[in-house]
């Protein structure tokens, strides 16, 4: 016989337990809820259909990332970054790589630069879809959800032929990237981007001016750009406020100095306006993309440096010296001189920030990652106060909160 | 642009010249002075998005924590950071929550992490982790393979 199994105490303490005002009740959803995707839980006090108040809850995807990167090298922590946002791990690695290039003061190569800005874009297209498809096919839209999904398939699956997952690329590398592009991937992209404005397009057609879209998505959530920037919402949540502000134009990286491109805002700061940002970023992505195709010069991905390239594998067959940098590589890590440094990309949900202090050696003293989801998280109970309980659907749905960028 | 701003920076905090890391302003400040510098930051330096706080474990020092917040500003498009120390007997700074909504959030985090104590942050349940989580596992004197009392072994379950 099966012994009874001991009582666990509630993980959560919620932040209220009784209701406020009469004939008021308070309800639970998630952590595992169809609707919320994401592993999240929301503790609201409902009065009839409309939220009074919230308590969001994360964390059950913590996996120790901070407290892990302190026992790993520079090198071995590439594959952890790609799982925090892992609709788009390249942007990751990349915002992880810089940052420990900027503590090595390592100038990455020119081929290399581009790639890394394409591949950001690509994969800030692939995050996007993932999130205006979840959040349409909740809303009903089965149809819109198919078309971008179908779209995202085909870039996973282009990311796949060139990084060998689809999804924990683990692509960057301190000092440049893994490997060159295959033969005929670029022809590949272009095809996937001429079917990304068709299926964009369709998209638009079917959902944009859809009554019922507009009824469930207008005037829900609103926020000011005072109360985003209070609340501390960056990326496409801050834009849709009508605050025009993207870490590519205002702190230029990578190639975004020299590129052209606009930054999408919305007028009301409410979900239709998250939805509509997103779309027109896709846009603006796909541009950046085809004008960092037609600046791709030959030559080399990662730099010339042994403190943190591998040497080639016939000089480490032939030479002690190539031997040695390579085991030495592998088993102590890249050397990174003491130092602390906070470098942020623009993630497709806001600003991804890594803060890393190191003491010298192979392994970083501290990790922290400044990630937008859990910020948004944060101030989540601000968008779904005073909204009806359908709603916290759609606006959830709108922020894009990535379980494991959010928990770590 | 960012030169001229970091130098007036400088100039009101008396330093004598900019501490700047890889693009970012530093700032050193006393735990009872955060929250007037904070305040300076914000309302005659435009730093107005909190961004992040967390500390950095120095087991070996004394005082033992540094806390350490990052500020932006959305009009110059700077970062400032700001470092405090606070030892280990009373780990306690002031909370910024009055000042930005979003450092509610991140103060919850590092104190479930680190067991700062944010003084006057009445909401610091954790975040993360869950309510009964012994210790504070981002200190250097936590162990990696550390484990919990509350959940319950496999074996119970045959």
């Amino acid at each position: 016989m099966r012994p009874p199994s001991p009582v666990l105490p509630n993980p959560i303490r919620p932040a209220f337990t009784e209701g406020s005002t009469p004939g008021s009740m308070i309800i639970n959803i998630g952590p595992s809820h169809p609707a919320t995707h994401g592993t999240i839980q929301i503790v609201a006090e409902i009065s009839g259909e409309r939220v009074i108040r919230s308590d969001v809850h994360c964390g059950y995807l913590h996996r120790g990332f901070e407290k892990e990167c302190e026992a790993h090298n520079w090198h071995n922590l590439i594959p952890y970054t790609d799982r925090l946002n892992y609709c788009s791990g390249l942007i990751n690695n990349f915002a992880y790589c810089e940052a420990v290039e900027k503590l090595m003061a390592i100038e990455v190569p020119r081929r290399a630069v581009l790639l890394r800005t394409l591949l950001s874009e690509y994969s800030r297209i692939a995050d996007h879809l993932t999130c205006v498809a979840a959040a349409l096919m909740e809303l009903g839209a089965m149809t819109a959800f198919l078309y971008l999904i179908t779209l995202r398939d085909w870039i996973y699956e282009h990311l796949a032929d060139l990084t060998g997952a689809r999804l924990t690329h683990s692509y960057g590398r301190i000092g440049g990237l893994a490997r060159d592009l295959p033969e005929g991937w670029l022809t590949r992209l272009s095809w996937v981007l001429d079917q990304m404005d068709t299926y964009l397009g369709r998209v638009h057609g079917l959902v944009d001016r859809n009554r019922i879209f507009i009824d469930r998505m207008r005037d829900i959530a609103v926020l000011t750009p005072a109360e985003a920037i209070h609340w501390g919402y960056t990326g496409p949540v801050l834009r849709s406020t009508g605050a025009p502000r993207d870490l590519r134009k205002d702190t230029p990286y990578l190639a975004y100095g020299e590129l052209d491109f606009e930054v999408p805002v919305g007028i009301k700061g409410d979900n239709y306006d998250r939805y509509y940002v997103r779309m027109c970023e896709m846009d603006e992505s796909a541009h950046l993309i085809r004008q960092c195709v037609a600046r791709l010069e030959p030559g080399p991905v990662m730099v010339d440096d042994p403190r943190c390239a591998l040497p080639d594998k016939a000089r480490v067959y032939s030479e002690i010296e190539s031997l040695i940098n390579h085991f030495k590589l592998v088993v102590d890590g890249p050397q990174v001189p003491p130092g602390e440094v906070y470098s942020a990309q623009e993630g497709p949900n806001g600003e991804l920030g890594f803060y890393i202090v190191s003491v010298g050696g192979g392994t970083p003293w501290k990790i922290h990652v400044r990630a937008p989801s859990f910020v948004h998280v944060g101030g989540m109970s601000k968008m779904l106060d005073g909204y009806q309980l359908a709603d916290i659907v759609p606006t959830f749905g709108s922020v894009n909160m990535i379980g494991g960028e959010c928990d770590r | 642009m960012a030169a001229a701003l970091f130098d007036r920076i400088a100039q009101a905090f008396g330093l004598e010249a900019p501490e700047i890391a890889h693009g970012v302003f530093v700032l050193h400040t006393e735990a009872a002075n955060l929250e007037a510098s904070v305040r300076r930051l914000k309302d005659e330096f435009g730093f107005d998005l909190f961004l992040d706080v967390t500390a950095v474990d120095w087991p070996d020092r004394q005082p033992r924590f540094d806390v350490v917040y990052h500020f932006y500003s959305t009009r110059d498009f700077v970062r400032v950071r700001l470092k405090t120390r606070v030892p280990e007997s009373d780990p306690t700074v002031s909370t910024l929550v009055h000042l930005y909504g979003s450092a509610a959030c991140m103060e919850r985090e590092c104190h479930e992490m680190y067991g700062i104590h944010f003084a006057g942050n009445n909401d610091l349940r954790p975040m993360l982790l869950y309510e009964g989580f012994v210790g504070h596992p981002l200190r250097k004197d936590y162990p990696k393979t550390q484990e919990q009392p509350l959940v319950a072994y496999r074996e119970n379950h045959p």
